[in-house]
């Protein structure tokens, strides 16, 4: 998430306060990120240094401090939206280094791990389905935030049924080598003995 | 709340021999009023032959299916049509519905197949309709309905009446995600009015609706969610 833009987007409605800034995010999210006031100070004295908003000039830290977005801000906000996400370098999930590793450690049950995993998610959806299931109808910014951490947990989800279903068929099929391999090795086993 | 549901030790074997297959194992379960619970798990874990075991469609090959507190197992097969009858809805994913019949026709045909009068069974279609927020369709013939709109119409006709419980297949299954999600809301409403609702999915999201998700693999439970905290205990200072 964007602290940056989304106080960028908040200023385009018109001049804000500092403090104002973080209550109208908390509300729009859903205060699902809350934010503290350090953040929003931080991110607007960047902004301010990068010439994308600009301040009435009253005490750096001050709840009553007015900032306005400039027109360099406006042209950054609308580029940010239109800018898709890089989704050519996967990041490091930790998630996937776990699964990867206790595939590789045979006394490990690989589907006990993934089902840990697999609660843990759906727990969390369920904390964010009761959030939405007790929102009203017209809460539609709350409940396109909620939407959005549950369909980024079912993707995990997902991909957890697709990494158990991997798991399962390579289990099978290491275990029809070994038995393959142990039928052929007890018919050449047999084999020799017929011959002596 | 009291237990409307309890599976005790099921197990189902189909096959003999060497095509021997253990779809369930030893599965106990309890579902209570006001209880929405979802069953996860891949294909072939056994989550449709737990949810025919649980709608006494079939008989398990041991173990005891209790609903209501009577366990059916004795039972003859006419007492537990009788249960079936009065006690269990079902919603499908395909809906199910009548094409012949208007919504209504097909909300208070389970009520008119147990010998019910019609008119008395028109009243509580229509009540289990109004619950759904679909009562203006109620003249409607399924081809006029839209698909979420045809669930509505099927979750009404599975609680209409005294039935106190509600078993899915993949209810949402040939719903886009909005449609499913109203349609997962209304199965949970119907479950806090008192009913008790078992929902078998593969959907995570569907199944994040549920009070409890178990997850069936190789026919056994393995796992399930852990109970919410009450909004409530979230206040008391310590707990």
């Amino acid at each position: 998430m964007s602290v940056r833009h989304a106080l960028l987007a908040l200023l385009s409605e018109g001049p804000k306060y500092g403090l104002q800034l973080r209550q109208e995010f908390e509300a729009r999210t859903g205060e699902v990120w809350p934010l503290n006031v350090g953040q929003v100070y931080t991110t607007l004295q960047r902004l301010e240094r990068d010439g994308l908003v600009e301040s009435d000039g009253a005490d750096d830290e001050s709840p009553q401090k007015g900032f306005r977005i400039t027109a360099a801000g406006d042209e950054e906000l609308v580029g940010w939206l239109h800018t898709p996400g890089d989704i050519g370098a996967p990041p490091r999930d930790e998630l996937v280094i776990k699964v990867l590793i206790a595939l590789t450690l045979p006394e490990l049950d690989v589907q006990d791990v993934i089902q840990v995993h697999r609660r843990h998610l759906i727990e969390a959806m369920q904390q964010y389905t009761r959030l939405k299931a007790d929102a009203d109808d017209d809460e539609v910014g709350l409940a396109l935030v909620l939407d959005a951490e549950l369909f980024r947990l079912d993707a995990a989800v997902r991909w957890l049924d697709a990494a158990a279903a991997r798991a399962k068929r390579r289990s099978r099929s290491t275990a029809s080598k070994t038995s393959t391999a142990t039928t052929r090795s007890t018919r050449a086993a047999r084999s020799v003995e017929v011959t002596r | 709340m009291s237990a409307v549901l309890e599976l005790r030790q099921v197990s189902k074997t189909y096959g003999e021999g060497a095509a021997e297959v253990h779809a369930l194992v030893a599965v106990d379960l309890v579902v209570d009023d006001g209880e929405l619970v979802a069953i996860m798990g891949p294909s072939g874990s056994g989550k449709s032959t737990l949810l025919t075991m649980a709608g006494t469609l079939e008989e398990p090959t041991s173990g005891e299916v209790i609903i209501g507190g009577q366990s059916i197992s004795g039972l003859s097969r006419n007492d537990q049509a009788r249960i079936r009858r009065r006690s269990v809805g079902y919603v499908f994913q395909d809906f199910n519905l009548l094409a012949g019949l208007t919504a209504a026709e097909n909300v208070s045909l389970p009520l008119e197949l147990d010998g019910v009068n019609a008119k008395t069974a028109h009243r509580a279609a229509l009540s289990a309709m109004r619950q759904l927020d679909i009562e203006e369709k109620a003249d409607r013939f399924p081809d006029e309905l839209s698909g979420g709109e045809r669930q509505r119409v099927a979750i009404a006709r599975s609680i209409v009446g005294d039935r106190n419980l509600l078993l899915a297949d993949e209810p949402t299954g040939a719903l886009d995600s909005v449609n499913g999600e109203a349609v997962m809301r209304m199965l949970r409403n119907a479950c806090q009015a008192g009913i008790a609702g078992v929902v078998v999915t593969h959907d995570a999201q569907l199944a994040s609706w549920a009070d409890r998700v178990v997850f069936l693999r190789d026919g056994r439970v393995v796992d399930q969610t852990a109970t919410p905290i009450a909004p409530e205990s979230l206040l008391v200072p310590g707990s």
